[in-house]
């Protein structure tokens, strides 16, 4: 980076934010001194009418294009459904969705449990803050980030070799052959959802915690006093306890699993069997010039993602009710 | 700060548990209560050890990698390091300052990192605050439904709309950044405007949605005082609505810049992928990709990446998790 390219970025960013300080400011300074009839309508427009314009021309106009292109293939032409049909019969774009679902039964289902088992164990235990901490981190960093962290822990050298990825090291402890993990189809779908796993346990023991102090101690106690052992306590009290908790946590992970990206491109592109749907969508659209299929798969990602976002949005309204 | 920017089961009772300790000392009174309950807890915390040790450990080797010399993270993992420790800050002066073609130069990319994830952080704030005081505040026909057709687009996944935007960039704004460059050479004709506008674009209806929730909470009398005082909408908005606002606001902007700092989907697709505008995720990933095995550097520029979300995680927990929480269907 040379200091001219350095100039160039400042002057951008002070810039950018000047003009856009300036223009808000000019905007609002401007509404508030409007002739007085019609200063209402002015004032409104003032304050909604730059948010409306980004998400319709941004947003709106650009979902219903895509839905438009789905229906076209690479000269334009109008195809009918046949971009869907590709989605579902050629072997490639197949395995792509089998992927999507493996990883949206395992991560939700996994995530949570793991997350919920952490949850309990450490409740009330010293130092849960420190605890809750070290499995919530992950949660902060980057997705390319996590990749790298456990493309390293995945890492394989021929045999003879010192391993220095972790997993292959103790596998050749353990007297066995080094693995060639990412390459190796179906497992290495498995060892990327173990990555989202490893992500999303924070959030799922998190807001789990959080629930679990809010149950009673009352019905706790109660169920002590009857004897009820631990796991009964647990089925019987926590459980239900925390179910409202349990729905958004798991509907909110599968959303984000639906939509996982970042994760498949850092560690292996796609290849090796591991493509998922987000991840074809960018490299339909974006590397091989296939903008139907690329916009096929975005409404297909657009539907797979509307019934849990519906159903989550109606738990989050109901409790909302109860409170 | 009492009020959480969304509404989640995180709220309801604390004060349940305060009683805890004492009740639960009571409770093993008894004999076999206490051995039942030193078995049970002994082993869920080792439990509990266990996972936070896998959670950790692999961070935690990335790490210690990054500090070891090149031939050493080649040659033995980073496990010996404890047996045999060598540190150096080599990679790390490696991947930021060396200027060599064959080094990720990855200082331009942190600055670039920082000049898309401000500006994406306050344009959308900025736009969102004005729009969820109008809904909240001013009154007019169809706010209602406006206001739900908003909080409705949430549900439209970024993918949907990221062809047709990239198209409409560039037949609208390639003109623009061209000139530009013509006429203040330092700006690249590859310039942030398009990034910046997409992030504020895909921030806009979780934060309308969540500032207007906290908003419209506001005692509508500290309002209605403002007004007969004879206040304009803009300035109950800049005296009233964001001071009081601001600590949703708080936790909106660490979620949104975590968010726009940690991105790649967008940088991949807007950014044209060089030192002038893509930020450090994408040239991550383009690491990984092309020198897979050069782990002193892939290690050294994780962190690099990293210790940016991390300083905000140990700093700003309260804000982070809050912000977070709320945010965490986005995208």
């Amino acid at each position: 980076m040379t200091t001219a390219d350095l100039i160039g970025k400042l002057i951008q960013v002070i810039g950018g934010l000047a003009i856009f300080a300036a223009v808000v400011g000019l905007i609002l300074f401007l509404v508030d001194r409007a002739p007085k009839r019609g200063r209402d309508y002015w004032q409104l427009a003032a304050f909604v009418a730059p948010a409306l314009l980004l998400l319709v021309s941004g947003l709106i106009y650009p979902a219903i294009r895509t839905t438009y292109l789905a229906f076209l293939n690479r000269d334009g032409d109008f195809t009918g459904f046949d971009n869907f049909v590709w989605a579902f019969t050629q072997p490639d774009a197949v395995r792509t969705l089998i992927n999507t679902v493996v990883w949206v039964v395992f991560v939700p289902l996994l995530s949570t449990s793991i997350g919920l088992a952490y949850a309990i164990f450490i409740d009330k235990s010293r130092g849960e803050k420190f605890f809750k901490a070290l499995v919530f981190m992950p949660m902060a960093i980057s997705m390319v980030g996590a990749g790298i962290i456990w493309k390293f822990v995945y890492d394989f050298k021929s045999q003879g070799r010192e391993q220095i990825g972790l997993l292959n090291a103790i596998v050749v402890a353990f007297g066995g052959e080094p693995v060639q993990w990412l390459q190796t189809s179906p497992l290495n779908t498995l060892l990327l959802i173990a990555v989202m796993i490893w992500i999303q346990t924070g959030f799922a023991m998190v807001v789990l915690s959080a629930s679990i102090k809010g149950i009673p101690l009352e019905q706790i106690e109660a169920a002590e006093l009857d004897g009820a052992s631990a796991w009964q306590r647990f089925t019987n009290v926590t459980l239900p306890g925390i179910r409202t908790a349990l729905v958004v946590v798991v509907t909110t992970i599968s959303i984000a699993t639906l939509k996982v990206f970042d994760i498949v491109r850092t560690m292996t592109a796609g290849n090796f069997d591991t493509s998922v749907v987000a991840n074809e969508m960018y490299t339909q659209a974006f590397r091989a010039n296939e903008v139907g299929r690329g916009a096929a798969l975005a409404v297909l990602l657009f539907l797979l993602v509307l019934p849990i976002v519906i159903y989550n949005v109606r738990v989050l309204a109901k409790q909302r009710e109860i409170r | 700060m009492s009020v959480s920017p969304v509404d989640l089961p995180v709220s309801r009772g604390t004060k349940a548990r305060t009683r805890g300790a004492i009740e639960v000392a009571a409770d093993d009174s008894t004999k076999t209560g206490r051995v039942k309950k030193r078995l049970t807890s002994r082993r869920a915390t080792f439990a509990a050890v266990i996972i936070a040790v896998l959670w950790t450990t692999p961070t935690f080797g990335l790490l210690i990698s990054s500090f070891r010399p090149a031939e050493q993270i080649r040659e033995t993992g980073w496990w010996t390091f404890f047996a045999n420790p060598a540190f150096t800050l080599d990679n790390y002066q490696d991947v930021l300052f060396s200027t060599s073609s064959s080094s990720p130069q990855l200082g331009s990319y942190f600055v670039n990192s920082l000049a898309i994830a401000i500006p994406g952080t306050i344009f959308p704030l900025v736009i969102a605050s004005m729009a969820a005081y109008a809904f909240a505040w001013i009154k007019f026909k169809f706010s209602g439904p406006l206001f739900i057709l908003i909080f409705a687009l949430q549900i439209v996944p970024i993918q949907m709309a990221l062809i047709p935007l990239l198209q409409g960039f560039g037949t609208i704004l390639r003109p623009g950044q061209q000139w530009l460059h013509d006429v203040v050479p330092f700006i690249p004709e590859q310039n942030y405007l398009p990034i910046w506008i997409a992030h504020t674009i895909f921030a806009l209806p979780l934060a309308i949605f969540l500032l207007h929730n906290f908003i419209s909470e506001i005692p509508s009398e500290v309002i209605e005082a403002a007004k007969v005082d004879g206040a304009s909408h803009t300035q109950l908005f800049f005296r009233i609505v964001l001071p009081l606002a601001l600590p949703a606001i708080a936790s909106f902007a660490i979620f949104q810049f975590l968010w726009v700092w940690n991105d790649l989907l967008v940088a991949l697709i807007f950014s044209g992928g060089t030192g002038d505008v893509s930020p450090l995720t994408q040239r991550l990933a383009e690491l990984t990709g092309t020198r897979g095995q050069d782990w002193q550097r892939l290690t050294a520029a994780a962190f690099v990446s990293l210790v940016v979300p991390l300083i905000v995680f140990f700093s700003l927990q309260r804000y982070f998790v809050r912000g977070l929480l709320a945010g965490s269907t986005k995208g």
